[in-house]
């Protein structure tokens, strides 16, 4: 496939058929305790997919430029880990002094992002499938965005469900975790629209 | 250090206080893995080492670590630890390393490391930090390890790669593509809520 069409297939694939979260597991800790509400999950996904896409680009330029040359790779998880931590620690700094209304928006969930896993696993994906630049934006801002989408169909699905009777020991998490279930097996329908490695 | 306590702290996290059960932490990197026994094997032994070690460090240093920048230095031995990991699997289990790809280094985001250095090692001695991250790593390892044994017997027949059910079994596939992950753990926990804490009847 050529060099234009690659990073776009590869962007799709991250948003369905690959998804991050309903079929690589990554990211559930804050998918399962923040989908309760459909605007805190739309917030956090957006957030999500904004350091996703940022955080794979720099990563791997850190790792192209720095890692490599100087054969350090076995350091890419404490250098990633790093730079992920400092980069949303930087936006936070950023957005807290330019805009009130987007701090209260986002602020919140920012901290939550340095630990999720589903940031740090794009950029190790990123690396194991030596993708090229571009190709790494389009993975991460995919992924992110697949995330995006899987949280809120989460948080629409369980603000139905809240009059619903659910058996004692399935309510919370248990139903959460059906319900990724049959999300992912949804999500296989897309099996076969486009396939990367 | 009274044996009694030792003991307590051992066994909490593999009853009552199990953090997969109770709280729904640190599966996102190791549920991935559990369509093999031998994978699952494998990560939850890199997890056990993991919280073992990471809290026995932690609470050793705990009174020399500023608290504004705790969680750096927590991700910091983390990742050094996972490193370890890393490096042994690929020199001694080059197969096993690859099959597992991002996943071991994803081992440190997991909740339940940081989530028992918090909770646990800041607060406490080193010894009594290690027998709980021990024991927190088992109390999962062993959670994921029932998931994975259904998964695999279900999904191909198979137990550790090896053939169990004959000729006249329909292999499940749905158990080890992702829904069978999601369905497994969501069944597991339904049952212990139900069966272990009574939840059903308060």
């Amino acid at each position: 496939m050529n060099d234009i069409l690659f990073p776009l297939a590869v962007f799709f694939a991250a948003v369905f058929t690959n998804n991050i979260l309903l079929t690589n597991y990554l990211g559930m800790c804050s998918f399962l305790s923040v989908s309760k509400e459909l605007e805190t999950s739309a917030g956090l996904g957006i957030a999500v997919t904004f350091v996703m896409a940022t955080t794979t680009a720099i990563n791997w330029v850190v790792y192209h430029f720095l890692l490599v040359p100087f054969q350090l790779e076995y350091l890419r998880f404490i250098v990633f880990i790093i730079i992920i931590a400092a980069f949303v620690q930087l936006i936070e700094m950023v957005i807290e002094r330019y805009s009130e209304g987007l701090y209260f928006a986002l602020g919140i969930f920012l901290p939550l992002i340095t630990v999720n896993c589903a940031i740090l696993g794009a950029s190790l994906f990123m690396v194991i499938r030596e993708y090229s630049f571009m190709t790494s934006f389009f993975f991460g801002f995919g992924s992110g965005l697949g995330w995006l989408i899987a949280i809120m169909a989460m948080a629409g699905i369980r603000q139905r469900l809240r009059t619903a009777k659910i058996p004692a020991g399935l309510d919370g998490a248990g139903i959460a975790l059906i319900i990724a279930g049959f999300m992912a097996m949804a999500f296989m329908g897309f099996n076969g629209m486009i396939t990367i490695s | 250090m009274a044996a009694g306590m030792i003991k307590k702290t051992f066994l909490a996290p593999l009853g009552k206080d199990n953090p997969v059960f109770v709280q729904i932490l640190g599966i996102c990197s190791t549920l991935a893995v559990t369509n093999k026994l031998e994978n699952t094997m494998v990560m939850t032994l890199g997890v056990m080492f993991t919280t073992a070690l990471s809290s026995w460090t932690l609470s050793v240093m705990r009174k020399w670590i500023p608290s504004r920048i705790r969680m750096m230095v927590e991700t910091m031995i983390i990742a050094t630890y996972v490193i370890i990991v890393d490096i042994a699997l690929k020199a001694f289990y080059p197969e096993m390393w690859k099959q597992l790809g991002p996943y071991v280094g994803l081992i440190i985001t997991n909740c339940i490391v940081m989530g028992r250095i918090e909770a646990f090692a800041l607060q406490n001695k080193p010894m009594l930090s290690l027998v709980d991250g021990l024991a927190s790593g088992m109390g999962y390892a062993y959670v994921l390890l029932v998931i994975a044994f259904f998964r695999e017997l279900l999904g191909t027949g198979t137990l550790w790669g090896y053939q169990i059910l004959g000729s006249w079994w329909t292999n499940w596939s749905i158990m080890i593509m992702p829904p069978g992950g999601f369905f497994m753990l969501a069944i597991f926990i339904w049952i212990v809520r139900e069966a272990v804490f009574k939840e059903g009847t308060k």
